[in-house]
Parts: structure tokens; C-alpha cells; sequence
């Protein structure tokens, strides 16, 4: 009963079918168009997957097992539908972090009863050679995965300081730890015994936890991607244990779902993926080649009327949102806003950097969620050259990714980071609670002094709801 | 199933993650990474193996645990995406 080696032929396609559906659950979000499609398969390839588990297993535990997926998924249940969407980086950091302990606690259990996952040796009583590398791999991702992601968590929902927290000599104690682990996964093949398995799991869970402490909170959307492709790195790794093909298609899948999209942040910020991991972006505060300090500058500050009136009078509007629309929930006031201006015959658009906000596409999602169409939403790629045509940029939170120093000033640390042009347009309006913290990146930015630009000084929230107010009469 | 096999499956699957992802629009990035979240709990395949099976108690432990876990995921990803894809609405054409 313990040998899952020769698997009957349905069970093996019941497992494919599964990881076909969750293929095509990615798939479906090509388009918003098919994406609620694709959630139903990936529904439905869970649900397969977990049957087919219980049907071919002596279950002799069955109402236990019922009992954990009922509790389980209730919490998951009542926390889906109460989160705020702008907690949903945090919510996606806790989540990642539960992978990873079950995948350690599944790895666990597996060198406690290696027989129930028929990876015993039947001459030897030992677990196989290849299993073992697979068990290690798998615990210590997992583990890394696990207090990588609460870090990450408690960055993110602001627990602990988003500034990174950086050890003397941390490069070498990281490296070594890495190697120890890998080390002693290696020697693990040769000696099964506990103290080397539960060695390996310890260490990485210290390495997950010093990997993301020295990293900022600006470099945040990189962290969860990248924990997000940890975490299905585990799950492939404890598929080939299982010799699964559903948790190695999945594991696949996810881990270069995480991979690309950390890809994509580390692009759209112009910093290498090595220089993000190594950390301590934004701990030297002050200017660091970006002129001079912000006080001393002459800029123009407006009212609300002021941009109310000047918005009224344009005939095209590009709204750049950034972190800070999330952290006011700006987001409503500001949907209002475009149907105002909408109503005057202002054609309104939305502007969206890859890495506004702390995770990838979390602007796309708190616009949804206002009820904003999508189709009046663009990437950076597809919107910037439009900023010249602009009669008013109106940046709304944002930032270093409005700043032309990353076009113009060698010596600045986001100089190469593709912005977007709002200097282009016609007028820009400018909302920042005050004129004194510079971005994330500790830069000033040009466009704040610009004979064109309007600071909007206040809470972003505040601010847009004070504007409604001068647009409706 | 032999090494080879399960090898081959994981590569190919590397291949068709890379281009399904790249085929995902940017505007959907944060459903993409609660849904693989989702997904990713398959992994409550080997905590059922775990907890089903007879042999250690401490292994049916943490099974069931695990269990626990990888059902908020599953149950909380899912929904979660549900509710975010619900919200991508295209302009209404009068």
C-alpha cells in the first residue's frame, strides 16, 4: 500500500488534468475579459487534485483531515472577503509564508514517515539518495520562503520599519550560511541522521529571515515576487518527492510566474536582481547627487480651486497614481474626480508605472476596485509619449517614477530607471503631503521647481476630495 | 515514475510558465500573484499523504497542520482573486 511507484494510469492523468487546469488558470489572465474563467479552473484543478489524493490513499483519518481543510479554508474564506485591497501586499506576503510552512511541515513529515510517500529503500530501510536532495531542497526553500515572507509581511503592514536593517559583514554571514546548507544537504546523502535534516531546516529559516531584513521598502514589489517564486520552487521540490506531476507543474509554473515578475520590477526600477537582494537601497538619506535640499527652492504652491479650475479648462488629463494614493485611499475621491471632469468633456486617463505601489499591479487593482474601467487604465510603454499632447499631468502619490534625474543625472541612484514624462505635459499638478520627504530613493525631484508645476500640498485624499468639491459647482 | 520523467515534465512546464506568464497582462500582476499563491498550495497533495497515512504520529501532525495551512491558501487565494477579477470592469458604452 505504501509504494506509489506503479500508480494506476487514471491516477496519473487525474494529476495532469489538474495541472493542465492550473495552466490555464494562468492563461486566463491574458485578458480581464477571461480571467474569471481561468480562477474557476484553477478552482477546479485544486479540487481534482485533492480528490484524487484522498481516493487513492488509505485514509484512516479521514473526519481529521475534513475538520483541517474545513478550519483552514474558512480563515482563508473570512480573510479574502474582509482585507482591504490596499493591504493586498501584505495579504499576499502572509499567504506565501503559509506555503512555505507547509512545505517545511510536509518535508517533516516526510522524513518521519518516509514509507507513507514510498520513498524507502525496500533492500536498504533508507530513504533514497535522490529523494533526500529533493527533501532538503524542499524543506530549506520552503523555511527560506517562511521567514522571508513574514519579514516581508511585517515590512509591508508596517510593523516593523521599512528601512533596511543592515548587520556588519552580513554578505559573508549570508553566503555562509547559504553554503552550510547546502553543504549539509549534500553530506545528507550520505547520512540520513535527524540532527543534519532539522540543522538544514533551522538554517533556513535564519537565512530567510536575514535575506529580506536589509532590504527597503521601495524594493518591496521584488521581494514578493521573488518569495512568490520561492514558494513554487518548494512545492516543485516536494512534488518530485511525491513523484507528482500536478505540484511539479504547478511548482513550475509558479516559480517562473514569480521569477518573470521580479524580472519585470527589477527592469522597470533599473537595478540588477543581485543588487536588490544584496539590499540597503534608501539607507543613506539626504541628497545624494540630486541638487540641492528641498527647502531652499522656490516652487508654486496651488489650491484646490486652483486645480479645479485649471483641469476644467483642459481638454486631456493623465492621472498618475503611486504608493501614496494607497496609503490616503485616495482611490474613490479620485474615480470621482475623472467622472467630473469626464462630464466637462475632459478626456481622463490613468498612467501606471510597474513598480507603483508595493506590489506588481497593485494601482491596476485599487482603480478596479473604484470602479475605474480598465480600459481607460495604461502601462508606462503605451501612455508615455501621450504625455506631451497632456494639457495637465495630475501625479497623485508618485514620485521617483516621475523624476527626470533618472533621464538626465549620472550620478543619481534611479539615473537609467525608465519615468514616466509627466514633465512633458502642458501643466503638471503635483499632490505630496508636504514639500520636505524626498521619494524612497532619497532624491529631489526637478519637477517640483518647473515654471509649469503646481504643488498641491496635503493628504492625497484630502486634497482630491477638496477638488471634487470645486469641480461640482 | 522515474527521475527522467518527472525531470522532463518540470522543464517542459518551466517553458510553458515562462510564455503563459509573459502572455499575462500587466493590469492583472497582483491577481497573477494571488492565484499562483493559490495554486501553489497543491502542496496539501503531500500533507494529505501525511495526515492519511498510518506509521507516525508526528508526521500525522504535522500533516494535518500542514493541511490547515495550505486550505487558507487555497480557500483564501482563490477568493481573493474572485473578488479582485470581479472588480475589472470595461467602460459601459452608451
Amino acid at each position: 500500500m505504501h509504494e506509489l511507484a506503479p500508480v494506476s494510469p487514471f491516477i496519473a492523468l487525474a494529476y495532469l488534468v489538474a495541472g493542465v487546469l492550473f495552466i490555464l488558470a494562468l492563461r486566463g489572465l491574458s485578458s480581464p475579459a477571461t480571467s474569471r474563467r481561468g480562477n474557476r479552473m484553477g478552482m477546479a484543478g485544486m479540487a481534482i487534485a485533492v480528490a484524487t489524493t484522498l481516493y487513492t490513499h488509505d485514509v484512516v483519518s479521514l473526519p481529521e483531515i475534513l475538520g483541517a481543510i474545513v478550519v483552514g479554508g474558512g480563515i482563508g474564506f473570512i480573510i479574502a472577503r474582509r482585507i482591504a485591497m490596499t493591504d493586498m501586499p501584505q495579504l499576499v506576503a502572509a499567504f506565501h509564508s503559509l506555503v512555505g510552512l507547509a512545505a517545511v511541515f510536509v518535508g517533516a513529515a516526510a522524513y518521519l514517515n518516509p514509507g507513507a510517500f514510498g520513498i524507502l529503500d525496500p533492500l536498504t530501510d533508507e530513504i533514497h539518495n535522490a529523494s533526500r536532495v529533493e527533501m532538503g531542497l524542499g524543506v530549506a526553500i520552503g523555511a527560506i520562503t517562511f521567514s522571508g515572507s513574514i519579514i516581508a509581511f511585517l515590512k509591508l503592514n508596517g510593523n516593523m520599519s521599512g528601512k533596511p536593517i543592515m548587520l556588519p559583514g552580513r554578505h559573508l554571514i549570508n553566503l555562509g550560511t547559504l553554503a552550510a546548507i547546502l553543504g549539509l544537504i549534500a553530506y545528507f546523502v550520505t547520512d540520513q541522521s535527524p540532527w543534519i535534516f532539522w540543522t538544514v531546516t533551522a538554517l533556513s529559516f535564519v537565512i530567510g529571515f536575514l535575506l529580506i531584513i536589509p532590504i527597503g521598502g521601495a524594493d518591496m514589489p521584488v521581494v514578493v515576487s521573488m518569495l512568490n517564486s520561492y514558494s513554487g520552487w518548494a512545492a516543485a521540490a516536494m512534488g518530485f518527492t511525491l513523484g507528482n506531476s500536478a505540484m511539479i507543474i504547478t511548482g513550475a509554473l509558479v516559480g517562473s510566474s514569480g521569477a518573470i515578475l521580479s524580472y519585470i520590477m527589477c527592469k522597470a526600477m533599473n537595478r540588477s536582481f543581485i543588487s536588490v537582494i544584496a539590499g540597503g537601497f534608501g539607507a543613506e538619506s539626504g541628497p545624494s547627487g540630486g541638487g540641492a535640499a528641498a527647502v531652499d527652492r522656490p516652487y508654486k504652491r496651488g489650491s484646490a480651486e486652483d486645480a479645479a479650475f485649471l483641469m476644467k479648462q483642459a481638454d486631456s488629463v493623465i492621472i498618475v497614481p503611486g504608493y501614496g494614493m494607497a496609503v490616503s485611499q485616495a482611490q474613490h475621491a479620485l474615480r470621482e474626480m475623472g467622472d467630473l471632469l469626464k462630464k466637462e468633456g475632459v478626456s481622463v486617463k490613468y498612467a501606471i508605472h510597474p513598480v507603483a505601489g508595493r506590489m506588481p499591479g497593485h494601482m491596476n487593482v485599487l482603480l478596479a476596485e473604484a470602479n475605474v474601467p480598465y480600459d481607460e487604465v495604461f502601462e508606462l510603454e503605451d501612455i508615455n509619449s501621450e504625455f506631451g499632447q497632456a494639457d495637465v499631468a495630475f501625479v497623485i502619490g508618485a514620485n521617483d517614477v516621475t523624476n527626470p534625474a533618472a533621464k538626465t543625472d549620472k550620478t543619481s541612484p534611479i539615473y537609467g530607471m525608465p519615468i514616466l514624462d509627466v514633465a512633458n505635459a502642458k501643466s503638471v499638478l503635483f499632490v505630496k503631503r508636504s514639500m520636505g520627504g524626498a521619494g524612497y530613493a532619497g532624491v529631489d525631484n526637478e519637477v517640483f521647481y518647473m515654471d509649469n508645476t503646481m504643488m498641491l500640498l496635503a493628504d492625497a485624499k484630502k486634497m482630491v476630495e477638496e477638488i471634487v468639491k470645486g469641480l461640482a459647482h | 515514475m522515474d527521475f527522467i520523467s518527472i525531470l522532463s515534465i518540470f522543464v517542459l512546464a518551466c517553458f510553458v510558465g515562462y510564455y503563459v506568464v509573459w502572455s499575462v497582462t500587466p493590469a492583472l500582476h497582483t491577481p497573477l500573484m494571488a492565484v499562483t499563491n493559490a495554486i501553489s498550495s497543491v502542496i496539501i497533495v503531500g500533507a494529505l499523504v501525511a495526515s492519511a497515512e498510518a506509521g507516525s504520529i508526528a508526521a500525522k501532525i504535522l500533516g494535518l497542520l500542514a493541511v490547515v495551512f495550505a486550505s487558507v491558501n487555497i480557500f483564501g487565494g482563490f477568493a481573493v482573486t474572485e473578488r479582485m477579477l470581479a472588480m475589472y470592469k470595461k467602460k459601459e458604452r452608451k
